[in-house]
């Protein structure tokens, strides 16, 4: 069972939570010219590490925020969480 | 090569079976192959074998970080089927069912093929509507199907809830007569021992560190046993795409997943076929030991831990107790987890790619196994022509761009409901 400390209610189990994917996957800007594979990029590719993975879920048994979480993909280990719309240093 | 038969097993029983020959070699790696295929798994072993049978390409190696069977190979629920809708995947299954009915035969190896047949449980009149033109689309490739009503379905499968107040009552179902199960070892091990008295070179214990390419174009691979030279090179690494395709710079529409796997105590045989949910995702049959081998979705994260988390467990095996009620009997004797290289529409990817001499193979998701046969065939043709055979046309690495996507259920990388 995964703890995930929610940056808005505190620790809760993985139960409460859905997950959202890769967090560091950018849209594109849509002033200019998106060319093909950078949609591609967007929709389709990601990296998928092995390691320290910063990625999205949504808090939605609670407070049903969407929130980014930075874990291990192979131990599972979380180390930080962060709300929506913080930067990640 | 020492052929496995009834006189020679009674000859060895006369020296206590002391004197077999190893199944494969260990050699050490030598400085260059026509063709190294990364990864030792059954799609891995399947593409050698067919290489040195169907192109007389011999100069082969396969590079394998841990040991053969290892893998997913012997991590999977061992189903065998081709009752898919769309014609990209129908007819590349049912070239696999082929060579699956031949395999015993053809690797001189007992994989225990079992057609058993395989019923997807339909709970509503529109979940039969699908179904119904699911198994047209099946016939239409020359694929059996039946559908059956709620009396055939009972009638095969007594055991399932069929009482008045369920939530999700049983209509019918989808049956594909000819699918079944293996013995998943025996078919790693058999294709294994294959390819290695035609000449293939199985390197186990052996890690890609990193690739040598110039000028667009493949020169060898550097790993943990010394630099290897090599003309072709096939990546057929399931879970491990994404880390190999990092030190080629390459970024691919693929995440690595973890899906379990489980098994009950065994118990006298209650059933006779492969059975699945329509509801959610569960699906059962029994091994030959006995036991209930169950599976169903995926733990939903990115993960490359090959073990499980128990909240998913618990959500798949809840869905098999309101299926078949008596499984909440039997205690649990193993579960367990492979890492899936899963794509983004659900299909794989059996393709060219843009380095010259490189070739990809992934995006098994939740079939690779039965795919076996298969994709090691049309892999081989695609390595040793160095173009794709018309059968995995459509599994090409550019359908994302071009958007010919072969979403057969609509599942991606994200589990059902989450």
């Amino acid at each position: 069972m995964l703890y995930i400390n929610c940056p808005h209610c505190g620790m809760r189990s993985q139960n409460e939570f859905s997950y959202g994917g890769d967090a560091s996957v950018k849209r594109p800007e849509l002033n200019k010219e998106v060319s093909n594979q950078e949609w591609d990029n967007f929709v389709y590719n990601r990296k998928s590490l092995r390691g320290k993975h910063l990625e999205l879920w949504q808090h939605i048994s609670g407070c049903r925020q969407w929130i980014k979480v930075e874990r291990d993909t192979a131990t599972h280990e979380i180390f930080r969480t962060f709300k929506a719309d913080e930067e990640v240093a | 090569m020492q052929k496995y038969s009834i006189f020679n097993l009674v000859k060895n029983a006369f020296s206590n079976h002391k004197n077999w020959d190893l199944a494969w070699k260990d050699p050490t790696p030598k400085e260059e192959y026509d063709v190294v295929i990364i990864g030792g798994g059954g799609h891995g072993l399947a593409t050698a074998y067919y290489l040195a049978k169907e192109h007389n390409i011999t100069k082969v190696a396969i590079i394998e970080k841990g040991w053969i069977g290892g893998g997913n190979v012997g991590r999977n629920t061992t189903i065998i089927r081709s009752n898919y809708m769309h014609d990209e995947n129908g007819l590349f299954s049912e070239f696999g069912m082929d060579l699956w009915r031949k395999m015993s035969q053809d690797l001189n190896y007992n994989v225990m093929f079992s057609p058993r047949g395989i019923i997807n449980l339909a709970h509503s009149d529109a979940q039969m509507n699908a179904y119904a033109r699911r198994g047209n689309s099946m016939r239409l490739n020359g694929i059996d199907a039946v559908l059956l009503n709620r009396e055939e379905v009972k009638k095969i499968i007594p055991m399932a809830d069929f009482s008045d107040n369920v939530r999700f009552p049983i209509f019918g179902g989808l049956m594909q007569p000819s699918a079944g199960t293996a013995r998943h070892d025996a078919v790693a091990w058999g294709y294994a021992r294959q390819a290695d008295s035609m000449g293939v070179d199985i390197i186990q214990n052996c890690e890609v560190i990193g690739f040598d390419v110039s000028a667009g174009k493949i020169n060898g691979i550097r790993t943990s046993r010394g630099n290897i030279k090599a003309k072709k090179v096939g990546l057929c690494v399931a879970g491990s795409t994404n880390i190999l395709a990092e030190k080629l710079n390459m970024t691919l529409p693929i995440e690595t997943h973890l899906l379990q796997a489980c098994v009950s105590e065994p118990i006298k045989p209650v059933l006779d076929n492969v059975v699945t949910f329509g509801a959610g995702h569960f699906y059962v049959s029994q091994s030959d030991k006995g036991e209930m081998v169950m599976g169903g979705d995926l733990d939903g994260y990115n993960s490359y831990a090959q073990r499980g988390n128990l909240p998913t467990l618990q959500h798949v095996l809840t869905e098999g107790i309101a299926m078949m009620p008596f499984l909440s009997k039997l205690k649990m004797l193993r579960t367990w987890g492979g890492i899936m290289d899963m794509s983004m529409d659900g299909s794989p990817i059996i393709d060219k790619t843009h380095i010259e001499g490189l070739y990809l193979n992934c995006g098994w998701c939740y079939g690779g196994f039965k795919a076996t046969p298969a994709s090691g065939w049309t892999f081989a043709h695609t390595i040793a022509q160095d173009r794709v055979h018309e059968l995995n046309a459509g599994y090409s690495l550019n359908r994302f761009s071009t958007g010919h996507l072969i979403d057969e259920k609509g599942l991606g990388t994200k589990t059902w409901i989450s």
